[in-house]
């Protein structure tokens, strides 16, 4: 069963975006990631677990009436590698790329370290560069491994 | 030398320490001879933490330089005491200074001071991140007294929040060292400070015993366990007391070993240590002095000689 037919299994999007080939089990932290907890009425669709030929499991994300920022592909590059980005618009996808993963993340993830300066109110933004397993404060050092979704700023 | 701000002991090569260490050695040697060498420069000092050592020793390195310091004062006294953040602060004050050194709590600080400022900003102090100056002129001390070449170090103490520990760890994976780490298992060395001597290929060891390596040692490096990484009274002075030495421990080193500490110091070196052949942390607190003259000197575009 090719991809295609998986995505039919959901609803159809007008305009916004879908992302194919997550990292199965991780559509709920690409959520997480766009900030999204189903209470600003937008319309979205998740499958999860869906046979896949390259991932063996993948999650699929369709989100209506939002297209991504680089920040949150950057974020979403880091869990779920393999991920394609479709943006759609009038029920085409117009563009369609697979996520990069970046050198540095900026802005968007907040250093656990309570002790460090980008967590005081400095005019700094957060950056973290990418390493082997995960992410490294580039002020203070600290890496972060695990649950990186956990660590997203709020707006 | 390459560099403009001194933040991480990370950022040193190999060349870059020798350069520091030898003009260095240049000053210790005639330090009369640059008495004039920056006769118009003033420094900036901001320490917004207590410092003896490195605050002294910065200002007379600049003084015996001929310049002069410019001091923030305590933090009570400052207008941070008024709310003003770290950027604006560092901001106002190169304007009264060719130089900036900064003492400060929070890890990263000095990082992010230096971008907001043009002149030149060494990190004093870092909350438990860095301290390159101590760590230059504890590597002048182990260079004077046992040599870069086949050194076993041992470090011992708080690894964790160590400041001159991780920066001293860093450095270290430039010359041939073997770095041996003893400490409570609560308090070794942080993930990020492992993931780079790791990077750098070092041979390092951990241990919580420090008789399993001590007469191997051509270094100890002692550092204080601090009251107020326990919980409890009961389980600080437990664990803090397998970390002391005393002249009897050094029974089982070399003969040679050299015995260092950033200072100050609690109870974790006895004092009967002070009169034995190993003790050279009162030189290496005096070495302060000749180093940061050397590094203010290239820092500040004097030529080696």
């Amino acid at each position: 069963m090719s991809d295609d037919d998986q995505q039919l299994r959901v609803s159809k999007i007008r305009n916004g975006t879908v992302i194919d080939h997550i990292t199965g089990g991780q559509a709920l932290n690409v959520l997480a990631i766009l900030g999204i907890d189903g209470t600003s009425g937008e319309s979205v669709s998740v499958a999860m677990n869906m046979p896949s030929d390259r991932l063996g499991k993948k999650d699929i994300v369709k989100v209506e009436g939002r297209e991504l920022s680089q920040n949150e592909v950057d974020v979403l590059s880091l869990i779920a590698p393999a991920a394609s980005i479709n943006i759609v618009r009038e029920y085409d996808v117009v563009e369609k790329h697979r996520v990069e993963r970046p050198s540095m993340v900026e802005g968007v993830l907040e250093c656990p370290n309570h002790n460090c300066i980008t967590t005081e109110d400095e005019p700094v933004e957060s950056r973290f560069a990418v390493v082997d397993d995960g992410v490294r404060c580039e002020y203070c050092d600290t890496i972060i491994r695990d649950n990186l979704p956990a660590h997203i700023l709020a707006d | 030398m390459r560099h403009d701000h001194i933040i991480s002991a990370k950022q040193l090569s190999r060349a870059d320490i020798e350069a520091v260490l030898d003009h260095a050695a240049a000053i210790a040697e005639e330090p009369g001879a640059y008495s004039d060498r920056h006769a118009d420069t003033l420094l900036g000092m901001l320490f917004f933490e207590p410092s003896t050592r490195t605050k002294m020793s910065f200002t007379t390195a600049m003084k015996r330089l001929g310049g002069d310091i410019v001091d923030m004062g305590s933090v009570e006294s400052s207008s941070v005491k008024k709310g003003e953040s770290l950027a604006d602060t560092v901001r106002v004050v190169e304007g009264y200074a060719d130089a900036l050194v900064l003492r400060h709590p929070m890890e990263g600080s000095a990082k992010m001071a230096s971008e907001f400022v043009d002149v030149p900003l060494v990190n004093a102090g870092d909350g438990a991140g860095q301290h390159p100056t101590q760590t230059l002129l504890d590597l002048y001390t182990i260079r004077e007294s046992a040599g870069f070449d086949d050194l076993t170090i041992g470090i011992m103490g708080d690894l964790k929040y160590g400041r001159t520990v991780h920066s001293l760890a860093h450095a270290l994976t430039n010359v041939d060292a073997r770095q041996h780490f003893v400490s409570p298992e609560s308090l070794q060395l942080p993930r990020s400070v492992r993931y780079d001597l790791h990077q750098e290929g070092a041979e390092v060891r951990e241990h919580t015993d420090l008789d399993e390596i001590l007469p191997e040692l051509d270094v100890l490096y002692v550092t204080r366990i601090q009251r107020e990484r326990f919980p409890d009274e009961g389980e600080y002075r437990e664990v803090a007391g397998q970390y002391q030495i005393d002249s009897e421990t050094l029974a089982a080193a070399k003969d040679d070993l050299t015995v260092m500490h950033p200072l100050p110091r609690v109870d974790e070196i006895a004092h009967d240590v002070d009169d034995t052949d190993h003790a050279k942390y009162f030189q290496q607190a005096h070495n302060g002095v000749p180093v940061r003259m050397a590094l203010l000197d290239l820092m500040l575009g004097g030529e080696p000689e």
